[in-house]
């Protein structure tokens, strides 16, 4: 029999019962759109973290030290509790590192921002001025503080939107006033860019930057540093950059081979695949969720695929008696189940696209729907329909027709 | 005239638990092309089992079958299916027609199991045997819309599309009342007189029977009488004598 006339015995056979085909199909349809919209998601807050960390600075490499490992912008253990970096290290870096474009030690204080009857809770990050490059901040308002005014410690601070909103009045200008941190006055000589939350929820205008030399002597009263932050020449050569400044770190250290360094060389890459890791993993778990919904759609497809070819004995004998072989009535069915699993398959991924579309538009999660998950959900559901209607197709081909004629 | 059909010492076996059936114990006849042969014979005779040996449904336990000058008993199942396809035209008690599926979709049937048969073809060929039944103008009247004589007349129309070289008929009329089994008969008739069809006819109606030229009598599995009809009678001259207000 030609394939066309198979497709249409299958395809009037489904139409004599719609409902029933529908119904069939609902469990391939749900099973596919979920594992597309899970994907989605998956994939969409996979690329908001590279987005997140990319704005941060893609070139940016960070040195902490050994077992303090803080991430940037949030909760930071004591300083104290290890101190094996110095201004030392950052001149020694900057020395001899040939791969690195720019560099910056970090220390950081959280603390009561105070500016007359207004209070804020933040954090002051000591740094050079290089550190606006290193993290893509910029300046929106004033001026980026100088070497001479790090050399001579003076209180001076940038300040982000979030700090400007809960310190001042609407329209007051900012430059020029002192603001207190702890008991410190700091004068505001610059407001940066907004940059708003990133994936994290963070606010990352929720920021105040000073000389790292002041917040050192004045606040912190320390000689160590806790991080240093370093800009790769291009994202390429971040790893070589690493390696290099692995090397003067120990050398400065005076670590002796074999011994494990007393800090900690991170780019953005490695932070990246930290935090995906999680996310894959969710998203690997959700995807399997959704797939077994797929395989229960299948034991749908083959138990309708049972129930169809009991019910349908007497046509099965009546199609034998005019001249179908067994292998006609074989893939006639298996024909039916692929249609139902296939037209599922296409309404699930119309479905699954919808779905994507509405969860980042009603919920503003991030979404991105791939060609791999669509292709994916579409082959295992046609594989579905093969595997799941075999056996009902096999057990209808191998009726007898004097024996299915006669069924009742 | 050349033989259509010829059986010799035809004998089909069938086993219930350790008890075997003998359901024809040895039957032969021939049947030459253009007869109009009716099977009759009690319930249990063996009439079902003989037709259905006769159509290629079912094969002897032993004997010969020749169809058509071919030995049936040397083909398998594929080619036992290709034979019903394209040589025979079966008509059942209980026409058989696939439900929610317009007449002319059902007459269509055994054409889309013949790969050469185009879509128009198959449909000029379907509408031109519901015209041979006089059912044309209800080909797009699904089994539920049509009386049980009109779901008859387009299992028959089901059955000659094919161009069979013969016609199998078991209890066709068993469903229906005298004025349509009539009806059935002056077509079945019309048929074999005009369109020269070699019809086998089962049924245990001795009026039936004599609308055909010749009648075969089974009993328990054996060939009981073979008896040719020298009077036909007309199933349309039948039809007209039927009371008006006939309401069987
Ligand atoms: N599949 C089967 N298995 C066992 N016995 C069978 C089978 N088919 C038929 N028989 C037996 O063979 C005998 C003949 O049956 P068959 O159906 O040919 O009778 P029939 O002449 O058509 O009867 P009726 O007029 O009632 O239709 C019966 O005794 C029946 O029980
Ligand atoms: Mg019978």
């Amino acid at each position: 029999m030609s394939f066309i006339n198979l497709f249409r015995i299958a395809l009037k056979a489904l139409k004599r019962n719609k409902l029933r085909a529908f119904l069939t199909m609902l469990g391939i349809i749900i099973g596919v759109a979920a594992v597309i919209t899970m994907m989605s998601i998956g994939e969409g807050s996979k690329q908001s973290i590279q987005n997140t960390f990319s704005s941060m600075g893609s070139n940016m490499i960070t040195i902490m030290p050994y077992n303090n490992m803080p991430m940037p912008g949030g909760v930071r253990l004591g300083a104290s509790s290890v101190q094996t970096l110095t201004l030392d290290d950052v001149d020694k870096i900057r020395e001899q590192v040939k791969d690195i474009s720019a560099i910056s030690p970090g220390v950081s204080s959280s603390g009561q921002a105070i500016k007359g009857s207004k209070n804020w809770p933040t954090s002051l990050q000591g740094v050079s001025p290089e550190y606006l490059g290193i993290r893509k901040l910029s300046i929106q308002e004033g001026s980026n503080f100088t070497d001479e005014q790090i050399r001579s410690s003076q209180k001076v601070c940038l300040v982000g939107k979030t700090v400007v909103d809960n310190l001042f009045n609407e329209g007051e200008n900012p430059i020029g006033q002192i603001i207190r941190f702890g008991k410190i006055p700091f004068e505001i000589i610059g407001v940066l860019s907004p940059k708003g939350q990133n994936t994290f929820g963070q606010d990352q205008d929720d920021i105040i930057i000073a000389p790292y030399s002041s917040v050192m002597k004045r606040i912190l009263a320390t000689t160590y540093i806790q991080n240093i932050y370093a800009s790769a020449t291009t994202e390429a050569v971040s790893d070589k950059a690493t390696d290099e400044i692995i090397a003067v770190l120990r050398a400065n250290h005076r670590l002796r081979e074999g011994a494990e360094n007393d800090f900690d060389v991170r780019t953005q890459a490695d932070l990246i695949n930290t935090m995906s890791s999680t996310s894959s993993m969710m998203t690997s778990l959700l995807t399997a969720v959704a797939g077994i919904s797929l395989v229960i759609g299948g034991i749908g497809i083959m138990n309708i695929m049972y129930v169809s070819v009991t019910e349908r004995t007497r046509e099965i004998g009546l199609r034998m008696s005019i001249g179908a072989r067994g292998k006609d009535i074989l893939w006639q069915f298996l024909t039916e189940a692929i249609l139902i699993s296939i037209t599922g398959g296409l309404i699930g991924v119309v479905l699954g696209i919808s779905a994507s579309l509405a969860v980042s538009y009603l919920l503003h999660w991030p979404t991105i729907i791939s060609e791999s998950s669509i292709i994916i959900s579409f082959i295992v559901c046609a594989f579905t329909g093969v595997f799941f209607g075999y056996y009902p197709a096999l057990k209808a081909a191998a009726l007898d027709p004097i024996e299915a004629l006669r069924y009742e | 005239m050349s033989d259509i059909l010829k059986i010799h010492d035809l004998r089909r076996e069938f086993k219930v638990g350790s008890q075997i059936v003998k359901a024809l114990k040895g039957v032969s006849f021939s049947v030459e092309s253009g007869e109009f042969l009716t099977i009759m014979g009690s319930s249990g005779s063996g009439k079902s089992t003989m037709l259905n040996i006769l159509g290629c449904l079912d094969k002897a336990t032993s004997g010969d079958y020749f169809l058509d000058g071919v030995n049936v008993r040397s083909l398998d199942k594929d080619a036992l299916a290709q034979l019903r396809n394209r040589k025979i035209g079966f008509v059942f008690q209980a026409y058989n027609l696939l439900p929610r599926t317009s007449a002319l979709e059902n007459v269509e049937l055994p054409l889309m199991y013949q790969s050469g048969v185009g879509h128009r073809e198959r449909r000029e060929r379907a509408m031109h045997a519901l015209e041979l039944v006089k059912l044309a103008d209800r080909f797009d009247h699904t089994p539920n819309q049509l009386s049980g004589g009109q779901q008859q007349r387009v299992a028959i129309a089901r059955a000659l599309v094919n161009e069979p070289v013969m016609i199998l008929a078991d209890e066709a009329t068993g469903n229906l009342d005298t004025r349509t089994s009539y009806e059935i008969m002056s077509l079945m008739q019309e048929l074999n007189q005009e369109k020269g069809k070699t019809i086998v006819f089962v049924t245990h109606e001795p009026d039936i029977a004599s609308f055909s030229s010749r009648t075969v009598m089974l009993r328990d599995g054996l060939l009981q009488r073979d008896t040719r009809n020298t009077d036909i009678k007309s199933a349309k001259e039948a039809l007209a004598a039927l009371p008006v207000t006939d309401d069987y």
